[in-house]
């Protein structure tokens, strides 16, 4: 799940306002957005009558049901053609992959009403906590399925750090220390509480940017895999 | 050669101090702290942006000890520079003259005076060790051969009182087994958590120099249990030097008799100032180290 959060509304205001844009298209996500609630069918209902509110005409609205997918995106257009042809901005309540992608399929100038956050876990309805990075290549398998990259707020594949005391984080003291709480899974699980540390991350194997052919992938991967 | 590895390796009780670097480039008040070691310590840590705030480079203060003729302990912490700069400042620091180094992965950033930083962590602290290790044989990270090898005496920390013991233990051993031969210890208070240590430690040849801190005042111990995350100073002890008529001497007195006997479980003391440094010579005095 990719977490996002509303960007301040005098931002988003502003962000209009710089693009000279009287008539507004805004363009929801049916996936991760919806489910954070920041851009579903309710919050893209409510931008749309806050921006009217204030005076500004919503030329129509939608909810791709993958905003960050392309061929979707380009056929949410199409059925929304008229809508699209007679705004002046689009306004993308979903995350930064979704506001691109919906950038790529329109020549209207598009704006972020989202921050993005992390690829997280809904741990209840409404809290969310990051989970992974997405450091292209996986060190659960060692780590009795929790990620020391992500959750350890220095990052360390091994310790605790010595900051760590009665099990709790040395930065954020109300969190059980993540190399503690690895130790004792593996542990509880009897699997060797290793003694072999984890070796330096690869920072190629993270693509910057990320691009991958599955299909090339069957043939050979840029990402490293064969 | 270090002669704080030929002292620990002799059997010697050894003494470490500690100074921080300034913030700038006058070096009058670190220098007065080394002197004021000298005579008492055998060699002298030498933090690295200590608590995550800025200060003049423990690589060049740790030269200027060397200079003044006081062995140093150059500091390394993993959180401000990537595994590129952490092998050229360890290839710098052997070609300074530096013999003895202590690993620590350190502070966040976030608690520190530049909390807008980005900590590096590119490697832990465990890693570095093997890095130095690896120097220590020849080579570099990607197993290169170097162009004349490194022999530090490698160190790194350990904090004998936190919880769990399982835990601290396996750290202790993985340490070791990257190449670890000595441990300085975050302050200790109870002599049963320092054996316990000394014991995991001993059981595979690494010493263990055993911390004090000089809790000067009831400021200073409060800063500590609120700020220096994890040391948290037991209620007896705290409350020994608040309810004392004067702080510092109930504080040096606290510092003499821990000394006195960690001289029984450990291979040496490192002490940990806070500021007080003036009062380091007579506690190894005071304690019979010298
Ligand atoms: S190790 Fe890397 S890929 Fe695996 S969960 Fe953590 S960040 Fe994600
Ligand atoms: S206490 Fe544990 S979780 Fe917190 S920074 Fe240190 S190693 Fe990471």
């Amino acid at each position: 799940m990719i977490v996002t959060r509303p960007r301040d509304w005098a931002l988003v205001r502003a962000q209009l306002a710089d693009l000279h844009a009287k008539r507004v298209f805004i363009m929801g996500c049916g996936q991760c957005a919806t489910v954070t609630e920041t851009g579903g069918e309710k919050e893209v209902l409510a931008a749309k009558a806050r921006l009217e509110q204030e005076g500004v005409e919503v030329t129509g609205w939608s909810i791709g049901e993958v905003a960050c997918h392309a061929s979707g995106q380009r056929l949410e257009v199409r059925k929304h053609f008229g809508e699209f042809s007679s705004a002046d901005a689009v306004l993308v309540l979903a995350c930064g992959a979704g506001v691109q992608t919906t950038a790529d399929v329109t020549d209207k100038p598009v704006t972020p009403g989202l921050d993005s956050l992390f690829l997280g876990t809904v741990v209840r309805h409404g809290v969310f906590e990051e989970r992974c990075q997405m450091c292209g290549e996986c060190v659960l398998d060692r780590t009795a399925g929790i990620c020391p990259v992500t959750t350890c707020p220095k990052g360390l594949l091994n310790g605790p750090c010595g900051g760590m005391w009665n099990g709790m984080c040395e930065v954020l003291r109300d969190r059980e220390c993540v190399h503690v709480r690895i130790r004792e899974r593996l542990a509880a699980q009897g699997r060797a509480v290793s003694a072999v540390p984890l070796p330096p991350k690869d920072h190629s194997k993270k693509l910057k940017p990320g691009s991958i052919d599955m299909r090339a992938g069957r043939k050979k991967s840029r990402h490293g895999g064969a | 050669m270090s002669a704080l590895r030929e002292a620990l390796d002799a059997g010697r009780f050894v003494v470490t101090g500690e100074i921080a670097p300034p913030l700038g480039t006058d070096l009058t008040a670190m220098r007065t702290s080394v002197e004021t070691f000298a005579p008492v310590c055998d060699a002298v840590n030498v933090t690295d942006n200590q608590g995550a705030t800025l200060h003049l480079s423990s690589l060049a203060a740790s030269r200027v000890v060397l200079e003044m003729g006081v062995e140093p302990i150059f500091q390394q912490t993993c959180r401000d520079r990537n595994r590129l700069a952490l092998q050229s400042d360890l290839l710098a620091a052997w070609t300074l003259g530096l013999r003895n180094l202590l690993v620590v992965t350190g502070d966040d950033p976030r608690g520190g005076d530049h909390p807008e930083a980005k900590g590096v962590f590119d490697l832990d602290s465990t890693q570095l060790a093997q890095v130095a290790a690896g120097f220590n044989d020849g080579h570099d990270m990607k197993d290169r051969p170097l162009k004349g090898a490194t022999d530090f005496f490698i160190g790194a920390a350990m904090f004998p009182e936190a919880e769990p013991w399982d835990v601290q233990r396996a750290r202790i051993e993985e340490k070791i087994a990257a190449g670890v031969r000595f441990f300085q210890t975050q302050a200790v208070f109870d002599p049963d958590n320092l054996v316990r240590a000394v014991e995991v430690a001993h059981a595979h040849g690494a010493k263990v120099i055993a911390g004090i801190l000089i809790l000067r005042s009831e400021r200073a111990i409060r800063f500590i249990n609120e700020r220096l995350a994890g040391l948290m100073v037991p209620e007896h002890v705290a409350s020994r030097i608040i309810g004392a008529e004067d702080q510092v001497r109930a504080a040096v007195e606290l510092a003499i008799e821990q000394a006195m006997w960690m001289r029984e479980i450990a291979d040496g003391v490192h002490i940990m100032p806070l500021g007080l440094d003036a009062a380091v010579p007579e506690i190894v005095r005071e304690a019979g180290l010298r």
